[in-house]
């Protein structure tokens, strides 16, 4: 009996009141967009359920995988279809059902019917110990245990029969798209792609900005951003990656700011400009993969100094983890491989040898000053020659 | 566009795409099939062997394809190790030796074998009373390269061949030939060299495919079974379309070996005069005809090769081979004891028969803008 459907649990989003429909509508829609490369699925709602279901072949691991992916979905429930209402015909599909899932018969079970369809012949009750005693039956190795049992055999007498048993987690989360959007700083590294993951999950689609300083960074350092964009974007859906020139910029700060606040100065250059793109696409925040004295630039201090020039809230959903734990997610979004490969960011070029950890505004301000005669044309030439490329 | 990285990798010649593709699309047989599309195939093989073996003044029968210069060198140096085993542990190499030959010997001290690493002098070449000082009794191998590939020096091949062979005639000498081959007359026979591994693509044939030539009577343990085709040295189904662009290759540069190895000569050496007019650089290139390696003081080569790429010139810095690793600095680089300001700063432009003079004064222009403006603004 192959698995030809899912059952799609979704937690969160079905307490949103008023808003639940666009919620579900969202859910649907990413689902949709998420299923299309596994073949043709029907995706649909019925009474408080969402049902995706194969209307043809389909490869199972990679259905399972590809809804992994979407947020809001809480848990996957594999399952059979019986559109025969005929209780011959379902105890049947059951058996069958129950012999394909567990090669191994030796487990204890509980049969949970629900009949919202009332016209069918057996009550919930009568289903429950009509099944469960036909699957006695028919393998030896199975006992009941109602109270914790370890395979929970569901029936949902509705439009249709359906059946199953186990429910595979899912990523949690709010729909893609139901909560704004934000511009990702996204350099090469292991914390930015998280962080970005992090606030996608949330429903808020991603924008992304990142710096590449010709000749000291490489096409390759680049394109290793575009691919952790495209990683991002299974989750978070098309992103749309502005790639900005900040050679000149740098050089300018080099040779006119004292070395060690070269990166504190560095970032508040990146942080404005990362907003110019921000708010030229409504977006309604900026998103870090800063992690509290992660390193220099990242002290408390130094935060607040970065924070100082931005309008907008700045989400930085790694704040208070430690670098395992970012490398954790990482690894389990699919993003850690890439971030390792060594090629060397912009901010690792002119990095001083002791930066400056307990920064002081009103001297970085001080040091701005003498950009002040360059920086404007700069920042316009670095903005009007930023290429934007669609990553999904 | 200007290409000086033809010791990374080389474009193939039309003549070699063209027969590669009657080899895939026409002459498509196994070559151990019984029936004559077998036949052909091996055909092809055959006088691939033979262009290559004339080139080398050696016999066809000597001649066992692989799948480059990685595994010719793989095959030679833990095949002859494993193969003699029993009569000693002992092997002697150089410490400018290319990574394919450094990461199996430092596969078989793990093994148990003991490896002499010889040194070199300022200028990059061996010193031949060393070699003859460390062949021992137990040495059952030398493996050194003829041309390296970083910095282009010749090594004296010859005459340590003589060497060798005078001390201990049991050791088996091996010779890394892969930037050497096509540029420089080699008669393994004469320089008493027992196995030689080349790369189809440093000279304008396929990547995937090169050989390790074997003088006959040269035992070694095969490193790959199965089909026990090319004698059981070297088992699978051969790569015909591969080997036939490798022979047509290996015709059309040894064909006119001299010449050609003149006219990339005359390129690199109007190289070499004329970077002469940056100052600050120290030009550490050999004698190979090919290769041309200059240290900028005060530069990190990989911003001065990006600077160089934004203008679609194309070099290395070091060699591309070992650019993957962390090390930033060659052994190479190390071994020649260039002062530290130069070390991070070197770059390796390679020629070949397409190159111009005029990409030559376009390539130093280009210098002669950059490196003054990159060394304003390096790390303080």
């Amino acid at each position: 009996m192959k698995v030809t459907a899912f059952l799609i649990k979704y937690g969160e989003i079905a307490i949103k009141g008023k808003n639940r429909f666009m919620f579900e509508d969202a859910l649907m829609r990413q689902i949709r967009f998420a299923m299309k490369p596994v073949g043709d699925f029907d995706v649909r709602k019925e009474s408080g359920r969402m049902f995706v279901e194969g209307r043809g072949d389909f490869d199972y691991d990679e259905a399972v995988e590809a809804l992994q992916k979407v947020f809001g979905i809480v848990g996957i429930c594999p399952m059979v279809v019986e559109e025969t209402k005929d209780i011959d015909h379902l105890r049947k599909t059951v058996l069958a059902f129950i012999d394909e899932q567990y090669p191994v018969k030796d487990f204890t079970f509980k049969v949970h019917a629900r009949r919202g369809d009332k016209q069918f012949p057996m009550t919930s009750m009568e289903l429950n110990m009509d099944i469960g005693e036909k699957l006695l039956d028919a393998f030896e190795g199975l006992k009941v245990d109602v109270h914790h049992p370890d395979v929970m055999v569901n029936i949902e007498v509705r439009k249709y029969i359906y059946i199953y048993s186990q429910e595979i987690k899912g990523p949690g989360g709010m729909p893609a798209g139901t909560n704004g959007r934000a511009m990702l700083l996204l350099s090469g590294g292991i914390d930015s792609p998280v962080a970005g993951y992090m606030i996608a999950k949330r429903g808020v689609r991603i924008d992304a900005t990142y710096f590449h300083a010709p000749p000291y960074t490489s096409e390759r350092a680049k394109q290793k951003v575009v691919d952790l964009a495209k990683i991002v974007a299974q989750y978070a859906g098309p992103i749309d990656l502005h790639v900005v020139n900040f050679t000149d910029i740098q050089l300018a700060i080099y040779e006119k700011c004292p070395h060690d606040e070269l990166t504190i100065i560095m970032r508040r250059y990146m942080m404005k400009i990362a907003e110019h793109f921000a708010k030229e696409r409504e977006d309604l925040a900026l998103i870090t993969g800063e992690s509290i004295g992660q390193v220099a630039s990242q002290t408390i201090h130094n935060l607040a100094i970065t924070n100082e020039v931005c309008e907008l809230p700045v989400f930085r959903p790694c704040i208070g983890m430690d670098k395992q734990e970012i490398v954790d997610i990482a690894e389990k979004i699919g993003t850690f491989e890439t971030s390792i490969q060594p090629f060397e960011d912009c901010c690792t070029i002119f990095v001083a040898k002791h930066p400056v950890t307990k920064g002081n505004l009103k001297r970085i301000q001080k040091s701005e000053e003498h950009l002040k005669d360059v920086i404007d044309d700069l920042m316009k030439e670095a903005i009007d020659t930023t290429e934007v490329i669609h990553v999904k | 566009m200007i290409y000086f990285d033809n010791a990374a990798t080389t474009k193939a010649f039309p003549e070699v795409v063209r027969i590669m593709e009657e080899a895939m699309q026409v002459i498509y047989g196994n070559p151990s099939a019984k029936h004559i599309k077998g036949m052909e195939a091996e055909n092809l093989i055959k006088e691939a062997q033979d262009v290559i073996a004339k080139s080398l003044k050696a016999k066809p029968g000597e001649i066992f394809f692989t799948s480059g210069g990685t595994e010719s060198n793989n095959t030679a140096i833990i095949g002859t190790a494993m193969k003699n085993h029993r009569r000693g542990k002992h092997i002697i190499t150089s410490r400018i030796e290319h990574a394919s030959v450094y990461e199996p010997m430092r596969f078989l001290e793990e093994q148990g074998f003991e490896v002499t690493y010889l040194d070199v002098d300022k200028k990059g070449y061996l010193r031949l009373d060393e070699l003859e000082e460390a062949i021992r009794p137990d040495t059952t191998l030398v493996s050194l390269m003829f041309v390296n590939n970083e910095i282009g020096t010749v090594q004296p091949v010859k005459e340590a061949g003589e060497i060798i062979k005078k001390k201990n005639p049991e050791t088996v000498f091996h010779v890394d030939a892969i930037q050497a081959y096509g540029k420089m007359p080699i008669t393994p026979k004469n320089m008493k060299i027992d196995l030689l591994s080349m790369s189809g693509h440093k000279i304008h044939g396929p990547k995937g495919v090169g050989f390790l030539y074997v003088r006959e009577g040269t035992k070694i343990q095969p490193l790959i079974y199965g089909g026990g085709q090319q004698k059981g040295m070297r088992s699978g189904t051969e790569n015909v379309p591969g080997i036939a662009g490798l022979g047509c290759a290996c015709r059309l540069m040894i064909g006119e070996q001299y010449e050609n190895a003149d006219k990339i000569r005359k390129i690199k050496e109007y190289f070499q005069e004329r970077i002469q007019e940056i100052d600050d650089i120290i030009d550490n290139s050999g004698e190979a005809p090919h290769i041309a390696s200059i240290s900028f003081k005060g530069l990190r080569s990989e911003v001065l090769l990006h600077a160089l790429e934004e203008r679609e010139i194309y070099v290395s810095s070091g060699s591309a081979c070992s650019s993957n690793k962390k090390q930033p600095v060659s052994g190479t680089l190390n071994a020649i004891g260039l002062p530290d300001e130069y070390k991070d700063g070197t770059l390796r432009f390679s020629f070949s028969l397409e190159n111009t003079k005029e990409e030559v004064d376009e390539t130093i222009e280009a210098l002669k803008e950059l490196v003054p403006m990159l060394r304003r603004f390096v790390r303080r």
